[in-house]
């Protein structure tokens, strides 16, 4: 276990504070802040219900992040199959109560907070499948079978979180940890042929559906045909959107959203205020801070010597881009109504937090850029 | 720095910049569609979002009809002409309301009703006035309306039962939908104000098939609600048709026979099972129940002593009484402890332990044999033979004809019957099986219970041969099924029918008096007797009273089966008079009914005969 001498020392408290990436804080803090004052307008000018719960959420969370930030990378690479261990164990948890007959539950209660494993699980994984490719040579990391336990380590949850039911989360889960195999390094027509064989097997599941089920996959595909129940969100949304031009109706000053015409528009639909009230320049600018930090967190990602630190950032800056692309490609109507938030803006404090985690871990990895970490792994 | 650390920091950097592509082309798609909806379709939204809103609104669709196997409607929907009023289109309500009282008569009630309405909601919705307005009266209205400021006149669908009381206990009724319904449902038209669902009959049976789907309408409101124009409009989907086997000819033929009685009959194919008639007198107007029963018609109907929401050929249990015989005698032949050839001995008087049981016949019909035995309705020659069958074959014979079967035809309340044996007993009674029950159950009275319907079926499995038909009462994909052979010996199933045939033309058959005369064609048939009073010895001894001369509700019920023609079978039909006088009364009944369709039947047949390409339809 020799660290090179020089860039593994270890480094104080106020020097990491030092290297800490503030540009990275200053846009978290701007997205979050557009996110309140939105939340302070659809309650038509006040800071009650929603924007003083969310301004207080987001401090906490603001911490939390930069406590992770000064973590030694190391440790985050010696937690990560506990962690994974722990949030599997709590998504049985979860399936197990749900059939228990206590309904589709997706938390469990600890009394002060409400605990979303599938939220914890999204960081775990990430953490997991960095630290599974941090170990292996490059050469181990092209052969077949060492795709064996990243898969499992990815299917699991994916199987589990899909019984809440939770379509969207699941598809989060699968994707983030496609995009690390992706980044890491996995054969490249491997991943041609796996997305060429799904048309078929799609096509197969589909002959296995009884038509009751058969309608309500297409109603998920198309929710336009169901203009009373999924699509009248979608129609509503478009309309509020369409309408607030370049400039928007300005602040507060939104006919539709604050009209009631817009259900959830405090949580999913929140894209759709913005965009009505401060128009296409108000929406373009939200959408120019998300990807000034994705590319800045990918630039970062690109530095970070170890491999552990590299694929963490980038699966904490993918799971972040599915969260920002789906919401807003869904009020806009470009994709199925799932429910997914949009980052650092909906109401509500689990999906933030998990967000905020993670970018504690982008932050760490970008201090500690130039530890290396022996494939064996620093603790081990 | 390792080479396969510099390795695996090249493959990163190359993968992290196609990755990083990828989201940027996503995100550009994203800045696309904004562009796309808030740049170039602005103008489109823009008129949508600020004058007016999309409001989607359900549009009911037009219930299926309910037809005779020929096409004619048992239950149709018909146009409901209304007439509304927009208080804000008004010169003053009351002015209008009075203007109105000119057409159609306003109570006190329904102009308070309206005057409160219009109070409470925005002025520009429209107040229901008047319903169910006749076309002549409505088009008055409408040539008028310069006269009558803010009137709306307004068009809807209402159930129609042309038919009124007849076939009323199968077709049901229709109604509001309660709160169980709706919680079990998923239908949103089920949250329609006005909409009515299958209550009872064929009507809550085939509800889905005739319910049809919602459409709906997406209006521009504006701001205040009030609607501009349609945008965009999907049709409801029209309820299908429900095609009964019932045939409304006979049906009615069937009802204006019994017009007097309180009775039960069903007509069958006993090929197929189509039930042709089923009818249940006296009977109510299903139109009643349309919108909600009033209070002094349903108190009318649930206390008239003739129960005329009961569907007697179907709901109602009776003793088979003795057109039970045929299934004792089929037991006996199909065991072999009895020939056609062999006689028993009646004497009037069966003693057993310490009871004795009688023959209807005071002066006993002596040596008899099996055919003798059914046509003459001889009592002791079938307690006989049901002591030395048991009660066990007896049961098990019974069961494959039907009786104690639920056929879940479609109709609510369908009976089950009793098919009694020793652990039925056990079970419901809590005693053990004696064998006067045997002796009982062996002219079909004592613990044995079946409705017209098991009957019909019973008599059409006998005619057509031992064929394990079920009835039915509406055409279905689902519920064509050739009937099994149930593998009774032929032979037998004559001796059973050749008696059921001396029942009307032998001159000791007990329907003698009323068998067909000057006809190509006979019938077979078999008369029972339910007693609905206990006769005790004391009373046999000074004479038994007659019927006639008994209050309504004590005399015996009359049952009759019957199928025709003999020489080939085509239909069975059971007839059930409640308090009657015995089954002597029904066999009439049955017989004009048989020859009312058989009639009909050949005279059809005659005119395709002669004229075969007139038209080249089926009459």
């Amino acid at each position: 276990m020799s660290a090179r001498i020089g860039s593994n020392k270890r480094i104080g408290l106020r020097q990491k504070f030092a290297e800490l990436n503030w540009f990275i804080v200053l846009i978290i803090c701007a997205i979050a802040g557009l996110g309140c004052a939105m939340l302070y307008s659809v309650a038509g000018g006040s800071m009650e219900p929603w924007a003083k719960n969310q301004a207080i959420r987001f401090g906490g969370g603001l911490v939390l992040m930069l406590g992770v930030a000064v973590i030694d990378i190391r440790f985050w690479m010696f937690l990560a199959y506990p962690l994974y261990a722990a949030a599997l164990a709590m998504l049985v948890v979860v399936d197990v109560m749900g059939e228990m007959g206590m309904g589709a539950q997706r938390w469990i209660s600890l009394g002060f907070m409400n605990l979303q494993p599938s939220e914890f699980m999204k960081i775990a994984l990430v953490m997991a499948l960095a630290r599974y490719f941090h170990c292996l040579t490059d050469d181990e990391t092209v052969q077949l079978k060492s795709l064996i336990k990243p898969i499992i380590l990815i299917v699991l949850p994916a199987v589990l979180v899909l019984r809440q039911p939770d379509l969207g989360t699941t598809l989060l889960i699968i994707m983030g940890g496609v995009a690390i195999l992706f980044a890491a390094g996995v054969r490249m027509w491997l991943f041609v042929v796996s997305f060429l064989a799904m048309f078929p097997a799609a096509y197969g599941a589909w002959q296995f559906l009884k038509e009751y089920q058969k309608q309500r996959v297409r109603t998920f595909l198309n929710p336009e045909q169901d203009p009373l129940g999924a699509g009248y969100h979608i129609i509503q949304s478009k309309i509020a959107l369409g309408s607030g031009g370049v400039d928007g109706k300005g602040f507060m000053q939104g006919t539709q959203s604050q009209l009631n015409f817009l259900p959830e528009k405090q949580t999913d639909f929140i894209f759709t205020v913005i965009a009505e009230e401060l128009g296409l320049i108000g929406g373009l600018s939200l959408l120019g801070l998300y990807i000034v930090l994705i590319g800045y967190a990918m630039i970062i990602s690109m530095s970070v010597k170890s491999q552990f630190g590299r694929l963490l950032v980038l699966g904490m800056v993918i799971t972040f881009f599915l969260y920002m692309f789906i919401n807003i490609a869904m009020v806009m109507g470009l994709l199925p109504v799932v429910g997914v938030p949009l980052p650092l803006v909906s109401y509500g404090g689990s999906a933030m937090l998990t967000l905020l985690v993670g970018f504690g871990l982008i932050l760490s990895a970008a201090i500690h850029k130039e530890t290396t970490i022996p494939r064996g792994g620093a603790f081990a | 720095m390792k080479s396969s650390d510099k390795n695996k920091m090249k493959m990163y950097t190359r993968r992290a910049t196609l990755v990083s592509a990828g989201m940027m082309l996503l995100s550009s798609a994203l800045v696309g569609r904004m562009y796309y909806l808030q740049v170039t379709s602005r103008s489109k939204y823009e008129l949508l979002a600020e004058e007016n809103r999309i409001s989607v609104r359900l549009l009911a669709p037009t219930r299926g009809d309910i037809v005779d196997r020929y096409g004619n409607p048992f239950a149709t929907s018909t146009t409901d002409y209304r007439i509304n009023v927009i208080p804000e289109e008004t010169e003053g309500l009351q002015e209008t309301l009075d203007a109105i009282g000119a057409y159609i008569p306003i109570s006190e009630r329904d102009n308070e009703r309206i005057i409160r309405a219009s109070k409470k909601q925005r002025s520009f919705l429209p107040i229901n006035v008047a319903n169910n307005l006749d076309w002549e009266t409505f088009s008055k209205m409408n040539v008028n309306m310069p006269d009558l400021p803010g009137i709306q006149p307004d068009m809807g669908t209402t159930r129609f039962y042309p038919q009124r009381e007849l076939g009323a206990h199968i077709i049901g009724y229709v109604g509001a939908v309660n709160e169980q319904e709706l919680q079990n449902d998923s239908d949103p038209l089920l949250e329609l104000p006005d909409f009515k669902i299958g209550k009872n009959g064929i009507e809550r049976v085939l509800d889905d098939r005739l319910r049809g789907g919602a459409g709906n309408s997406q209006v521009e409101v504006n701001v205040l609600g009030r609607v501009i124009r349609e945008l965009e409009r999907q049709d409801p989907e029209p309820g299908n048709q429900a095609r009964l086997t019932l045939d409304l000819e006979m049906q009615s033929f069937i009802a204006e026979r019994l017009k007097d009685d309180t009775a039960g009959a069903v007509v069958m194919d006993i090929h197929t099972g189509e039930i042709h008639a089923i009818v249940s007198n006296p009977s109510f107007d299903p139109n009643d129940f349309n919108g909600g029963i009033s209070q002094v018609k349903w108190d009318a109907l649930r206390n008239d002593i003739r129960k005329p929401l009961v569907n007697k050929p179907v709901s109602g249990q009776y003793s088979p009484g003795s057109t039970f015989k045929m299934i004792v005698a089929l037991a006996g032949l199909e065991d072999g402890i009895i020939t056609a050839e062999d006689t028993k001995y009646c004497g009037y008087r069966y003693p057993f332990g310490d009871r004795v049981f009688h023959c209807w016949n005071k002066n006993g019909h002596g040596d008899i044999n099996l055919v003798q035995a059914l046509a003459q309705s001889c009592d002791v020659y079938f307690y006989r033979l049901a002591r030395e069958l048991g009660i066990d074959k007896i049961h098990a014979m019974a069961a494959r004809f039907g009786i104690g079967e639920r056929f879940n035809i479609g109709i609510m309340s369908e009976a089950r019957g009793i098919n009694p044996n020793g652990s039925w007993k056990f079970g419901m009674v809590g005693e053990r099986w004696q064998g006067g029950d045997t002796i009982n159950v062996g002219i079909g009275q004592g613990y044995v219970s079946t409705t017209a319907l098991q009957l019909a079926v019973m008599t059409s499995r006998l005619a057509n041969g031992g064929k394990m038909v079920y009835p039915k009462i509406y055409f279905d994909e689902n519920n064509n099924t050739v009937p099994e052979d149930m593998g009774i010996n032929p032979d037998h199933l004559d001796v059973v029918l050749k008696g059921m045939e001396d029942v009307y033309y032998h001159q000791r058959g007990t329907g003698f008096r009323y068998r067909l005369r000057n006809k190509d064609y006979k019938l077979g048939g078999k008369s029972g007797t339910t007693q609905v009073r206990g006769i005790s010895a004391a009373e046999r001894a000074a004479g038994v009273i007659d019927n006639e001369d008994l209050e309504w509700a004590k005399r015996d019920h009359g049952l009759f089966v019957a199928y025709g023609p003999t020489e080939n079978p085509k239909y069975a039909v059971s007839v059930l008079l409640e308090h009657g006088g015995g089954g002597g009364f029904a066999a009439p009944v049955a017989r004009d009914i048989l020859e009312y369709v058989i009639d009909r039947d050949i005279e059809r047949n005659q005119q395709t005969n002669q004229q075969p390409s007139m038209s080249g339809q089926p009459v």
